[in-house]
């Protein structure tokens, strides 16, 4: 933690840790409290007048239909995006742990997506799939059938999952082909020399072995499908349509900022707060425990 | 590998041209779209090869205002969006090192404390405290100025960590050997412990950068004078303009340019960067 050897004390640590401290506690610890003290109180929409109602605004969301859908909504939506983000990254980096020749190139070529801006995936592909105009609107009507995601909540969602995920795989997939390529070869060699094939040493030694990043990337991608994909929704379908694809923190934006329901923007603020400490603690705590080869 | 099977290479090769061109084909349509005129990107099937209209419609998406009335030039949120980013980026990383220095190489009262103030940030993304963070920067008056887009965002948890690990790794007879020179607190900080992560720093600027150039949400509620949009932001603009008259050249080019710096920058380091990545965040 702190070096044996250091310097003799002054005011200089003082200052020095200063810029940071002065702006967590202003953009951060104050607000977090703030929002805190808020959920707490009952508010009208021009600031007026408020009533300290203890934990009626917690009850009023969890009695509350809307949020209830929300909040089993965004759980689907993040396993989703999870699942197939993961899925489809950890395929490819088995697929390139087993070539020799343009490993570089592939990896060039499939970690663009991460550059991306959420909210400019969410431009791509609400292109793409425009009920008019869009490529894959056209293709699917050569089948037959008909896509309006402005109009059919599945469709809104099939939609946002895919623009995350998309975004999503290029992230997972550096972190698998670490993981894939930290594993001692020896261990590949002698399950070969036991007659493993391909498929079978993926499953018995590989998957085993990557766990740990496994499940680092599980909680990494549910938080960014909880949080960071507000841009994709936003541009996309704005929650619509019907609230097919409103997740938690869009509730939050929406009933905060458009709403004006501010009580209960701070209480669902906390509700979050409470998931995002819930996972990083779970992600520390399995970081800490490595796999021993 | 350890069998020489041509037949499972070339399958393993077929499936990952399959994957890039699943990730590839959005961005390939972008630029696609952003090379057509507008009558053509009216016509049902949409084109699947580059026109010829790509600087013509580039000159107008840096030049001209084309989300509706008022707007301000995709050049000009380009700007904003770029001093955004190294705004952040620069100062995430400066605040972070001198605050690991001082709760490395110093004792004093509170350094615990204070790093677990640190700690905590790192649990509340913007996202999730959004309305109380809004009020504060509205109580400061920083709304619609650069202050207001960055510094919110400034402070650092994961810079910090990454930081004191490394300082952590430095041998002590670095900082014997300085001070038997002679040289004080400030001149070790800059003379040894900058040189020796500059590594780590470039990669670290890598994903800030990305990561304050891709910001959507803060910059949405930060800033209302469309001088000060950034382009990220701006698409939204776009595509509401677009419900009425879709120029999706125009829709296009934008998205285009607001992934293009960002995507330099990940491809230019690319290496850096995914030491970066896969070391720091683990």
């Amino acid at each position: 933690m702190l070096k044996k050897v250091h310097f003799s004390p002054s005011a200089l640590p003082f200052l020095l840790v200063a810029p940071q401290i002065i702006i967590t506690i202003v953009f951060f610890i104050l607000p977090a409290s703030q929002a805190f003290y808020q959920s707490f109180l009952l508010e009208d929409a021009w600031g007026i007048s408020s009533e300290f109602v203890w934990f009626e605004n917690f009850i009023y969301i969890f009695s509350d239909e809307n949020y209830l859908n929300t909040f089993i909504r965004t759980i689907f939506f993040s396993f989703t995006v999870a699942f197939l983000a993961m899925s489809i990254a950890l395929f490819l980096a088995s697929m390139v742990d087993r070539i020799i020749k343009g490993v570089t190139v592939y990896q060039t070529l499939l970690i663009w997506p991460y550059a991306v801006a959420p909210a400019v995936a969410g431009a791509l592909w609400v292109f793409m799939f425009d009920p008019t105009l869009g490529i894959f609107t056209y293709v699917l009507n050569f089948f037959g059938y008909e896509w309006n995601h402005k109009l059919n909540g599945g469709e809104a969602m099939t939609l946002v999952v895919l623009a995350s995920t998309w975004k999503q795989i290029a992230y997972n997939f550096l972190f698998f082909v670490a993981a894939i390529h930290s594993i001692p070869k020896s261990l590949i060699e002698a399950s070969s020399i036991d007659g493993a094939g391909p498929v079978k040493r993926f499953w018995t030694i590989i998957f085993p072995l990557i766990t740990p990043t496994a499940f680092f990337l599980l909680v990494v991608n549910i938080v960014y499908a909880f949080f960071e994909t507000f841009g994709v929704i936003h541009t996309m379908t704005s929650g619509g349509p019907y609230k097919a694809t409103e997740i938690l923190v869009y509730k939050v934006f929406y009933d905060g900022f458009v709403g004006l329901d501010l009580g209960s923007s701070a209480a669902q603020s906390v509700i979050l707060m409470a998931i995002v400490i819930v996972l990083t603690v779970i992600q520390f705590r399995y970081i800490e425990r490595k796999v021993e080869y | 590998m350890i069998e020489n099977r041509p037949i499972t290479t070339f399958i393993s090769h077929l499936f990952l041209i399959l994957g890039v061109l699943l990730v590839a084909f959005p961005i390939w349509i972008t630029f696609v779209a952003a090379s057509h005129d507008a009558v053509r990107m009216t016509q049902i099937p949409l084109p699947l090869l580059p026109g010829d209209q790509f600087f013509i419609n580039l000159k107008m998406t840096l030049t001209q205002s084309i989300g509706g009335a008022g707007s301000i030039p995709t050049g000009m949120m380009m700007m904003n969006s770029l001093i955004m980013a190294m705004v952040i980026a620069v100062g995430k990383i400066s605040i972070s090192l001198l605050s690991a220095f001082a709760i490395v190489y110093f004792r004093f009262p509170f350094r615990m404390f204070f790093f677990w103030m640190i700690f905590i940030t790192l649990m509340l993304p913007v996202e999730v405290r959004i309305l109380p963070t809004f009020e504060v920067v509205a109580n400061l008056n920083m709304l619609n100025s650069y202050w207001g887009l960055t510094i919110p965002l400034i402070a650092s948890a994961t810079a910090t960590f990454m930081f004191r690990q490394i300082f952590l790794t430095i041998p002590d007879e670095m900082l014997e050997a300085a001070r038997m020179d002679g040289a004080g607190p400030m001149r070790f900080f800059w003379d040894i412990l900058i040189p020796l992560s500059r590594t780590n720093i470039a990669a670290l600027f890598v994903i800030l950068f990305i990561y304050g150039w891709n910001q959507y949400l803060w910059p949405l509620l930060i800033t209302t004078e469309k001088e000060m949009f950034t382009i990220v932001m701006g698409i939204k603009q776009l595509l509401e303009t677009a419900e009425q008259a879709p120029e999706w050249h125009l829709i296009m080019m934008s998205s285009l340019l607001a992934m293009i710096p960002p995507i330099i920058v990940v491809l230019s380091m690319q290496k850096l960067f995914v030491k970066g990545l896969t070391e720091t965040e683990k």
